[in-house]
């Protein structure tokens, strides 16, 4: 679905990203993890083309993302930010539906579609019509995935989707998250720091460690055989942090 | 490109003034007077005329009756001699017709009235210093003189009286002729210059000092108009020949005091003087000057709201637009925030005069234009400012939805900056209805004409009539685009900011 060949990115002098390869099968949910400046977001800004790369190639569904081709695979793609990224000048359903509305959808269609997604993350129909300023985090999230899910995707990329949230919601969040990945089968991508909720979440983690990919795996793979001591130190910190055995148990 | 729509307005308004005769007039009464009595005297010949009156000063109206914004104005030979051809060294009658000719201009026989600078002082001045000539102020150096700016710069002005006297005065500050009067009449200043045919001079009783030296020359009033003219509109030439040797200076004297003393506006005192042979019924009663200046007032309204109106659409139509471009890309950002900036540096009595020469005429139009400059910059600095602070995430998930093209703008961006594009709209509409008064001194019309007609003639009522109505436009345009604002902005846009 995804497939990223010696892609490097760099802003101004600092070089973000070096020669990363990195391919992604349909259906499969993928967590890209990773300390905090290691390019995990750049890389998933470069898989819907927010960026561009400064060589190497990246294509979506065996298309090159770059110019016409753009917009087209936007459209398959759902893409979700730490702080949900809603207009704030619009409703929840008007955020969720905006893209339908321009592509010819009736205002009985946008409506119905609102309510399905609304049931799909269970968000309360009353909320429907409220501006995001008048949401609480955890629903302005559940609208951002409505928003990201509103036009049935074939992947989906989530960018810290639950980085912003108090832990409680977060965990509620989280449960739901997994159970909506299995149900809608589709291709996602979710970027985080906290490998707990990456092995919680995906099947297959990437962790990237200075702009390069330091293991590609299972989470119990980077538990139990960790390819260098960098990866070794970052499962060991998280697991302390967590107090917890096995992450990925 | 904008240039070009503009150009085509501007030929439009004045291809269609063809067959119209323009007057012109300075702004002082006797000027605005004589512009009157000209324009009544040519509608009288049945020509359809207009009188663009109040132009700031002699460089503006030469520059009007040359580039043809105007077809003629009373003007003094004085100044002609000494102020417009002054580097010409001209001297006598026929040199000054044959350079005026070479430029396509022609003057009348005089009016019959010479109106010489002069220097004039309060009685109690003229007593406690003696002074009786103007050779005599080299024995009061500390009289504190208030001229205009133009007798300040003009070459026969304070510079030449300075030297030719060997004048020692150091406290010269610049005031406008009309206020100069009050400044006088208070004792801010000790002496100004004044027109030998003020009607102030004998209202206030001030003591005019000789010239001794014969410093000034005449200033005989004669018309200037363009050469064309007889070939053009032949009943305006005749019009202005019926108008030469009609008034000495005691008639001019006169006349100027029914508008300056007895507070009747110029237009009915030239109508008086056709209808009357220039006799007045006394002085106008409070009442009455007030009633007068109330019933102006829907007409200078419908003037102020075309100027501030059609700017502020042109303004908003081109800065959005230009502010949208900024924003997006880093190159076109510096021209055009640079740009507009320098824009608005320019002093506003100077960008009026240049476009009156540039685009040769005079009114409404470079009125409009001036205004449209001045309120591109707050529009275009919060168009961009609004599109620039839109949060990262919010702009990274409107391009990530693939919406069609100029949608994100149209859905998202636009909406979002609106608060702050309202701002900018707010700020431009007060600047703007403020700097519209200053059309009136290029014969745009609007509240300016009151107030500097206020101001000429010393009637605060007069100013008022101005002046409230601008303010409260200025008022009632903020709490419309309030209203505007609350009704297109969905609640949620103004929580963006906070």
């Amino acid at each position: 679905m995804f497939r990223l060949s010696s892609v490097s990115k760099s802003f101004g002098n600092a070089s973000v990203l070096a020669g990363v390869d990195l391919s992604i099968e349909p259906g499969t949910t993928v967590g890209l993890i990773g300390p905090s400046g290691c390019g995990k977001s750049t890389l998933l800004r470069l898989m819907n083309g927010l960026l561009e790369p400064d060589s190497g190639a990246v294509e979506f569904d065996g298309t090159p993302m770059l110019g016409d081709a753009l917009t087209p695979a936007r459209r398959r793609i759902g893409y979700v930010v730490q702080e949900g990224g809603l207009f704030a000048h619009l409703t929840a359903e008007k955020n969720v539906t905006l893209l339908g509305r321009r592509l010819g959808w009736s205002a009985t269609r946008a409506t119905q579609r609102a309510r399905e997604l609304a049931d799909l993350v269970r968000l309360d129909h009353a909320l429907l019509v409220r501006y995001p300023h008048e949401l609480s985090g955890g629903q302005r999230q559940r609208v951002a995935l409505m928003r990201a899910l509103a036009n049935d995707p074939e992947a989906l990329l989530l960018d810290e989707p639950l980085g912003a949230l108090d832990p409680m919601v977060r965990a509620e969040l989280q449960d739901e998250l997994r159970e909506l990945f299995e149900r809608l089968r589709k291709t996602v991508v979710l970027v985080t720091h906290d490998l707990a909720e990456a092995a919680f979440l995906a099947r297959r983690i990437v962790l990237l460690h200075d702009g390069s990919i330091a293991q590609d795996g299972t989470p119990d793979e980077l538990v139990r055989e960790p390819a260098s001591d960098f990866v070794q130190r970052f499962v060991s910190a998280q697991r302390k942090l967590h107090g917890i055995e096995g992450a990925a148990s | 490109m904008r240039w070009c729509v503009l150009l085509v307005l501007v030929l439009a308004l004045t291809a269609s003034a063809q067959d119209r005769f323009t007057v012109g007039s300075k702004s002082f009464t006797e000027s605005v007077l004589l512009g009157e009595i000209l324009a009544e005297r040519a509608r009288r010949e049945g020509l359809n005329v207009r009188h663009t009156a109040s132009l700031r000063g002699t460089r503006l109206v030469f520059e009007a009756v040359k580039s043809g914004a105007i077809d003629a104005y009373p003007e003094y030979t004085g100044t002609l001699l000494r102020e417009v051809f002054a580097d010409q060294g001209l001297s006598s009658e026929v040199e000054l017709r044959a350079a005026l000719a070479e430029i396509g201009l022609a003057m009348s026989a005089p009016i019959g009235f010479n109106n010489t600078y002069a220097i004039g002082v309060m009685p109690a001045t003229a007593e406690e210093f003696g002074l009786s000539t103007i050779s005599d102020m080299r024995r009061a150096p500390n009289l504190r003189l208030g001229f205009t700016n133009e007798f300040i710069e003009r070459n026969d002005g304070w510079r030449a009286l300075k030297g030719a006297y060997g004048l020692p005065h150091e406290d010269v500050r610049g005031i406008d002729h009309d206020l100069g009067y009050r400044a006088l009449g208070s004792g801010a200043i000790d002496a100004k210059e004044v027109y030998t045919t003020d009607a102030k001079i004998e209202d206030m009783g001030l003591v005019v000092l000789e010239d001794d030296l014969a410093h000034f020359p005449r200033y005989d009033a004669v018309w200037v108009y363009r050469a064309d003219l007889p070939e053009r509109l032949p009943a305006a030439i005749a019009a202005i020949e019926a108008l030469t040797g009609i008034l000495d200076e005691r008639g001019m004297s006169s006349l100027n005091a029914q508008v300056d003393i007895d507070g009747r506006t110029e237009a009915e005192v030239a109508l008086n003087y056709f209808e009357t042979g220039g006799a007045a019924e006394g002085t106008l009663t409070f009442g009455e000057r007030t009633r007068q200046a109330i019933a102006d007032i829907p007409r200078t309204t419908a003037q102020h709201a075309l100027l501030v109106g059609a700017s502020m659409l042109l303004a908003i139509v081109l800065a959005i637009p230009m502010g949208v471009l900024a924003a997006r890309s880093s190159r076109f950002e510096q021209v055009v925030l640079g740009g507009s900036g320098i824009l608005q540096t320019i002093p506003s009595l100077a960008l009026l005069a240049l476009l009156v020469s540039v685009l040769a005429i005079t009114g409404a139009v470079p009125t409009i234009v001036a205004l449209f400059v001045y309120s591109l910059l707050p529009i275009v600095r919060t168009t961009h400012s609004g599109l620039t602070q839109i949060p990262q995430s919010v702009r990274d998930s409107a391009r990530s939805l693939g919406l069609p093209r100029g949608r994100m703008l149209l859905d998202v961006e636009l909406p979002l900056a609106l608060p702050s594009i309202f701002a900018g709209i707010k700020t431009a509409v007060v600047i703007n209805v403020g700097t519209a008064t200053l059309g009136a001194f290029i014969a745009a019309g609007g509240y300016g004409e009151p107030i500097l007609a206020g101001i000429r003639r010393g009637d605060t009522m007069l100013i008022l009539s101005g002046l409230i109505p601008a303010a409260l436009m200025a008022i009632v345009l903020t709490l419309l685009l309030d209203l505007l604002e609350r009704v297109i902005t969905p609640s949620g846009a103004h929580s963006n900011s906070s």
